[in-house]
């Protein structure tokens, strides 16, 4: 076991952890943040996406020993403390960007990570940026009305 | 709990990673870890030991010097991609950079890890072989022609680490790739690069390893035009053949790739 540190949603966390736990195990099964989803074994379909120090990444495809003393963004920490919606949830809300949802933790991660890089992406640019984003119930072309909508907001 | 367990450990240098690694029976370096946690994820990979690039200071960078754009090991494919550097000294790069994988993968995903990994679909061999880069090491520098040794093979010996790779900065340079629809990897990719009439034309995906298609530079070296590589007779012989394409259509491919790399040179 490792000790580690880290700041999560602004919070600092400490936890022990075995070498081989995936980021994303810690986050789920030690601090029991279930918002962050495992979507597939391979890391393909990025239900996992977690900003580390404010880029997306794939925290199924990091070692939480990798993110001792580094920061971590879930979904978890993007409302506002007074539990209002961040402006992409909100657009993801309103233009119905979810079916099943077990895609649209790391959809909205990826889609913040997208606009922290792109200030008014067309249509052509939000496809590709969401190329390591998959949603099994092929809601795509709400998820990129909501995402453009957020770019506007 | 995916992968078998191991020992994890977090180098401060490049010395003491080798010490790591000299001193384990069976160590593996972790730098993007794009494919080396997807592989002990289903435990192809069960290393002892993972000893962790990421800490290492001055592995980062994208440096101009002269005629060379050099680029340290560590730096991320989105880095590359976003560089001022790359963009104006070697665009087709930055191009190639910004096409690996997808956002996350280029958040996370290295030069090193990828040149050191030598998939034979990866996009960056094919970079290292057009634009005559020398691979630095902990131990020495090797020519880009001389590194990538077979599939998955490369000059590197036991235990050493690539620290940066100094790409030759071409008269003009281009890239293109048809990535397979699910993994972004090249199914074929080409890379052309034009040195003042010396022409370097590198293949990769096509093959077990990336490889110099003579005939195109000959060509292009006369008439740099994508009609110059479009009908020269590429055999299937000794291509991939796997669920994603034939050798034959693989063999296409390399014409199609090659017309648009030298198109997207002349833009």
């Amino acid at each position: 076991m490792t000790s580690i540190t880290l700041n999560i949603n602004g919070e600092p966390v400490s936890g022990d952890v075995e070498d081989r736990t995936l980021l994303v195990h810690f986050l789920r099964e030690q601090l029991a943040l279930t918002g962050t989803h495992v979507g597939c074994d391979t890391s393909q379909c990025g239900c996992c996406t977690v900003h580390l120090d404010g880029r997306a990444i794939k925290s199924c495809t990091m070692f939480a020993v990798q993110a001792d003393g580094h920061d971590v963004t879930t979904i978890e920490g993007l409302a506002a403390e007074d539990g209002s919606l961040h402006p992409i949830q909100a657009a993801f809300q309103e233009h119905h960007g979810l079916q099943c949802g077990y895609c649209t933790p790391g959809m909205i991660m990826m889609a913040a990570d997208m606009l922290s890089r792109h200030k008014k992406p067309d249509e052509q640019t939000i496809r590709k940026e969401l190329e390591g984003n998959l949603c099994r119930c092929t809601g795509y072309a709400n998820i990129i009305k909501a995402i453009s909508a957020a770019a506007e907001a | 709990m995916y992968p078998s367990p191991f020992r994890f450990a977090r180098a401060n240098s490049i010395d003491e990673a080798e010490k790591l690694f000299v001193a384990s029976n069976d160590a593996k370096f972790l730098s993007g870890g794009m494919t080396l946690i997807p592989t002990m994820k289903l435990r192809l990979a069960t290393p002892e030991d993972v000893i962790d690039l990421n800490a290492i200071e001055g592995l980062a960078f994208v440096r101009r010097n002269g005629d060379t754009l050099e680029i340290g090991a560590r730096t991320r494919h989105a880095d590359v991609a976003q560089s001022s550097e790359t963009r104006s000294a070697l665009p087709a790069l930055a191009y190639l950079a910004s096409m690996i994988g997808d956002p996350s993968v280029r958040h996370r995903g290295t030069l090193g890890g990828s040149v050191a990994n030598n998939d034979p679909a990866a996009d960056y061999p094919s970079a290292i072989v057009a634009l005559n880069a020398q691979v630095k090491t902990s131990q020495r520098e090797i020519a880009g022609d001389e590194f990538f040794t077979g599939m998955f093979e490369t000059a590197l010996e036991e235990g050493e680490i690539i620290t940066s790779a100094a790409f030759q900065i071409p008269s003009r340079a281009g890239y293109s790739k048809f990535p397979n629809p699910a993994s972004r990897y090249a199914v074929v990719g080409v890379f052309v690069a034009d040195f003042d009439g010396t022409i370097r034309v590198a293949v990769t995906g096509a093959g077990p390893r990336v490889f110099r298609q003579e005939e195109m530079e000959t060509a292009l070296s006369k008439d740099f035009t994508p009609a110059a590589v479009k009908n020269i007779n590429i055999s299937p012989e000794g291509l991939n053949s796997d669920l994603h394409a034939s050798a034959e259509y693989r063999a296409h491919l390399i014409n199609i790739m090659a017309a648009r790399a030298v198109e997207a040179a002349l833009s």
